[in-house]
């Protein structure tokens, strides 16, 4: 029977105390419950960093990778083998600093897989630089000044490289974050989701209490609900250029806004062919079984031979 | 060799040329040189014709087809002037096609002792074009000139014109046939003008139909690369577009659908490796092909393969000349030491240099099984030369060839419970292999240094027996590979002078030994082929005993003269390099080893420039 324990490994856990990961490989255990999907039928891959230790936490075939490339080798994996239910994570510098090219072109494929980016504004495990998505201005406690130049913004990237599911969660709301993840692993397509983080060692700015939103005048949280407030990002026909157009436009909208109230929730969300099915209508035999199923290990050349004499 | 602008058609009229030839009996080796340049740029084709199966070309040039003017004078008008112009390569004897409307003084050549043959190229073209009709829309087909002097140089060389009209239909099926009768007649017309106008005598060489040698297939470096990967299982192919190695990936792609074969344009070498070995970890057999440049952004993915154990990938390696861009269309053998020590870190590695064709194509095969037996990236270091170079063979007799997957382990093997370790200890460092999406066989990866499951640790003690099964791994594979994959000594055991050499080089060195051979000078060659790993003792054993040792190396510093020194203490008395992004010609390897031996010199760089 699978049970939350089924997920969970004995490997010694060296985040912070405090570290918003726990929030998130806490969700990841959830969600896989949740979704009753076998340990051995879903690969977590990680780059490098602080996130980058989750698969050692999570029961299922796991891919420690290298600083920025968990991408790729996420794809290559999922290409190998489609039956896997493929979960990649990573930290912002990770994705969108020394990683960008992959997630811009990750994107692209809507290969059906989803990509967790943890956003905590640093870089923790080289103690606290500033990373891509720490705004500009904003100087946490280990660097030596403000940050001096614009922050990427994740969500309107995923949006305009082609990632087909784009969302936003936050680490310490583990039954939205868990929501959120099932829609993402559900959705076929890349699946994108960003997961607001605290990093309660370097990021003294974006805090559990800043994010609650007790500075404000009138205290209240600054992340609200997409959903709540009324906003559909899902493309109801993918074939009506203009609907798909206007919905990518709303998420860009939407995306840029951040100060005192922070969007959560599904931004864009369409259904299109993925890069398997386009790869299944050159090769059919991929409908069948994925590729490490076939016996490709008994080709014959001779009508390669043949053409070339 | 024909010579013309990028663009000009020169291949097809090199490759009919070829495929003629094999048909009628005879052997070719054919090569390439080219600009970076996608139009307008000088490129020549080397055709080399013998009745007996050429390995390598020469410098010299006894019909050459100019499809412009640069091909017979050069560019030495422009403020930076790149070549004299193939005239001065032409035999005494030899001839130069050429277009008459250049009206050229023959004072102009500047030689004597050659022959000329103007032909009208567009009044021939008109011509065929009048018969279909279609001479009011010369513009479009005004690159057929190329078969014009296609047909103008099997006219000259009175070669049978229906083996040429067979090749030249063959290039033009489908919706395209109808292009092949204009071409036939195109190359006819130009066949009976050389015959007509300058006579049986004109031309003193004769290319004469011999006995077929049994079935023979033209084939090059990338084509027997991919055919290969085909027959080993690859089922996973990843590039970054890059000169020479894409026309592989290419290839492979334009297969896919009959062999079940992904093939991804990746957005740059790094995520083409690392692709490559996200699949190979997941089963299937994977690999990538690149040449320098993207091997460069592919070190760190090579080190994760390394620690990781992936069963690969198998990464071609073309080489070109660099460094950077260096000269991207050249070729270059200077990547050795690079391939050799890619990556930070200490992990295994095989890399084999195949010889030629044929040993390209066993060496892939081969190299996937070690991927997945000895769980180690895969190096095959090739380059631009073999890449592009076509040679006649006999077809891969590839029912010997067996896939061995190595300890992959079956879901049966994995009962529920088991305490599976990835990365056990073992007494030869090779831990039985589960894949993704088996049951029982749950494994963490890492690029960090781990225990035997696969988690992190930085314990001294795991620290040292990882890396000491790691590298068992290619101690293994030295005993395991036999000497006679790894190198051999070619020609008399035992001779005044050895040669020592690797890779592409093979074949000019061969034919080169055959000159010396006729001028007296007795050499036999000592042909490295493996890398690593090093056939240590086998090389020394030769070279213990051998007198004079001359390394032959197409890069500036002799790297595999110092990987000899470095592993057997034994140094050369001589070096031969070339490093002006050119192949060696047979006549190079004679020219060289007379310099050393006649000349008395030390080290010897060799170029026709």
């Amino acid at each position: 029977m699978l049970e939350l324990k089924t997920y969970r490994t004995q490997v010694h856990n060296d985040w912070c105390p405090g570290c918003g990961d726990f929030g998130i490989v806490n969700a990841i255990h959830m969600t896989l419950l949740e979704m009753q999907l076998e340990p051995h039928k879903v690969a977590i891959f990680s780059g490098i960093g602080c996130s980058g230790k989750t698969p050692h936490f999570v029961n299922a075939y796991g891919f420690h990778t290298l600083h920025g490339r968990v991408l790729p080798i996420a794809t290559g994996a999922r290409l190998a083998n489609p039956g896997l239910t493929v979960v990649a994570v990573g930290g912002d510098g990770d994705g969108l600093g020394i990683g960008a090219g992959h997630f811009v072109n990750t994107g692209r494929r809507n290969l059906d897989f989803t990509y967790v980016l943890y956003d905590n504004g640093v870089y923790g495990l080289t103690k606290g630089q500033a990373s891509p998505t720490l705004p500009k201005g904003v100087k946490t406690k280990s660097m030596p000044g403000p940050a001096i130049v614009e922050r990427v913004n994740p969500i309107a990237m995923a949006v305009a490289s082609g990632y087909t599911f784009v969302a936003r969660s936050y680490a310490l709301d583990v039954r939205h974050l868990k929501q959120t993840l099932r829609a993402a692993i559900e959705h076929r397509g890349s699946a994108f989701v960003d997961v607001l983080q605290t990093c309660p060692t370097y990021n003294d700015i974006n805090t559990k209490e800043w994010y609650g939103g007790e500075d404000l005048p009138v205290k209240a949280p600054r992340l609200y609900k997409l959903e709540d407030s009324g906003y559909n990002g899902a493309v109801a026909d993918p074939s009506i250029e203009g609907e798909v157009n206007a919905k990518k436009g709303n998420a860009l909208v939407k995306s840029f806004e951040w100060g005192d109230k922070i969007p959560i929730g599904v931004f864009f969300k369409m259904e299109v062919p993925t890069f398997e099915d386009q790869l299944a209508l050159r090769m059919p035999a991929l409908k069948d079984k994925p590729f490490v199923e076939h016996d490709i290990y008994n080709r014959d050349i001779t009508p390669l031979l043949d053409e070339l004499t | 060799m024909i010579g013309g602008p990028q663009g000009s058609g020169i291949n097809s009229v090199a490759e009919n040329f070829a495929k003629a030839c094999i048909r009628g009996g005879l052997h070719i080796f054919a090569n390439i040189e080219y600009h970076s340049n996608i139009k307008g740029e000088h490129s020549y084709y080397r055709l080399r014709v013998e009745s007996k199966a050429p390995r390598s070309h020469v410098d010299w040039v006894d019909l050459l087809v100019a499809l412009d003017r640069e091909t017979i004078f050069g560019d030495m008008n422009k403020p930076h002037p790149t070549h004299r112009g193939h005239r001065h390569e032409v035999s005494p004897g030899g001839g130069i096609i050429y277009d008459r409307s250049l009206n050229l003084a023959p004072e102009s050549f500047g030689r004597d002792d050659i022959k000329l043959f103007p032909i009208p190229y567009m009044d021939l073209l008109v011509d065929a074009l009048k018969e279909f009709g279609k001479d009011k829309e010369l513009s479009k087909y005004q690159v057929m000139v190329n078969t014009i002097a296609l047909g103008a140089s099997l006219g000259l060389a009175d070669y049978d014109f229906d083996l040429a009209t067979e090749a030249i239909r063959e290039g033009f099926t489908g919706r395209k046939a109808a292009l092949g009768d204009l071409n036939v007649r195109a190359a006819k017309r130009g066949y009976d003008y050389a015959k007509k106008s300058f006579g049986e005598e004109a031309f003193p060489t004769k290319l004469r139909k011999q006995p077929l040698s049994g079935k023979r297939v033209m084939i090059r470096g990338v084509q027997a690369v991919a055919i290969a990967k085909l027959k080993a299982g690859c089922g996973f192919q990843t590039y970054y577009p890059i000169t020479p190695a894409t026309d592989e990936s290419e290839y492979l792609e334009s297969h896919q659908k009959d062999y079940n074969m992904i093939v991804v344009q990746a957005e740059d070498e790094i995520s083409a490796i690392n692709m490559a070995t996200g699949a190979a970890h997941a089963g299937l057999r994977s690999s990538t092909s690149t040449s320098g440049p993207g091997f460069s952004l592919m070190a760190e993915g090579l080190g994760w393969a390394g620690i990781t154990e992936a069963p690969g990938p198998v990464v071609i390696l073309y080489q070109r000349a660099g460094p950077a861009t260096g000269l991207p269309t050249r070729t270059e053998q200077a990547d050795l030491r690079f391939a050799l020590h890619a990556a930070h870190g200490e992990f295994p590695r095989i890399i084999i240099a195949p010889g030629d064709v044929v040993e390209t194509y066993y060496d892939t095969f081969d190299a996937f099984n070690y991927a997945e037996h000895y769980q180690v990236p895969v190096i095959l270091l090739t380059d631009k030369f073999l890449a592009s170079t076509y040679q006649d063979i006999a077809p891969f007799n590839g029912n010997n060839l067996k896939v061995d997957r190595g300890d992959l382990l079956r879901e049966s093997d994995l009962a529920d419970g088991t305490d599976y370790r990835r990365y056990r200890w073992t007494e030869l460092g090779i831990s039985p292999r589960a894949i993704p999406g088996q049951k029982g066989g749950i494994f963490w990866t890492t690029g960090d240094e781990h225990d035997e499951y696969g988690h992190i640790t930085e314990a001294p003690d795991i620290r040292i027996k990882m890396m000491r099964k790691r590298m068992r791994k290619i101690e293994l594979a030295g005993q395991v590979i036999p000497d006679a994959k790894k190198a051999t000594l070619h020609g008399p055991k035992v001779a005044p002078i050895t040669l020592v050499g690797w890779g592409s080089s093979k074949g000019a060195i061969l034919d080169g030994m055959e000159d010396l051979k006729s001028d007296g000078i007795e050499t036999n060659f000592l042909q490295v082929r493996y890398v690593n790993p090093f056939p240590t003792n086998f090389v020394q054993q030769v070279l213990e005993s051998a007198r004079r040792k001359i390394a032959i190396e197409n890069n500036y510093s002799a790297q595999m003269a110092g990987l000899i020194r470095e592993k057997t203490g034994i140094g050369m008395d001589n070096t031969i390099v070339k490093f002006d992004g050119r192949p060696f010609s047979q006549n190079e390897i004679y020219e060289g080893v007379k310099d050393i031996i006649k000349n008395g010199i030390k080290e010897v760089t060799v170029s026709h420039a």
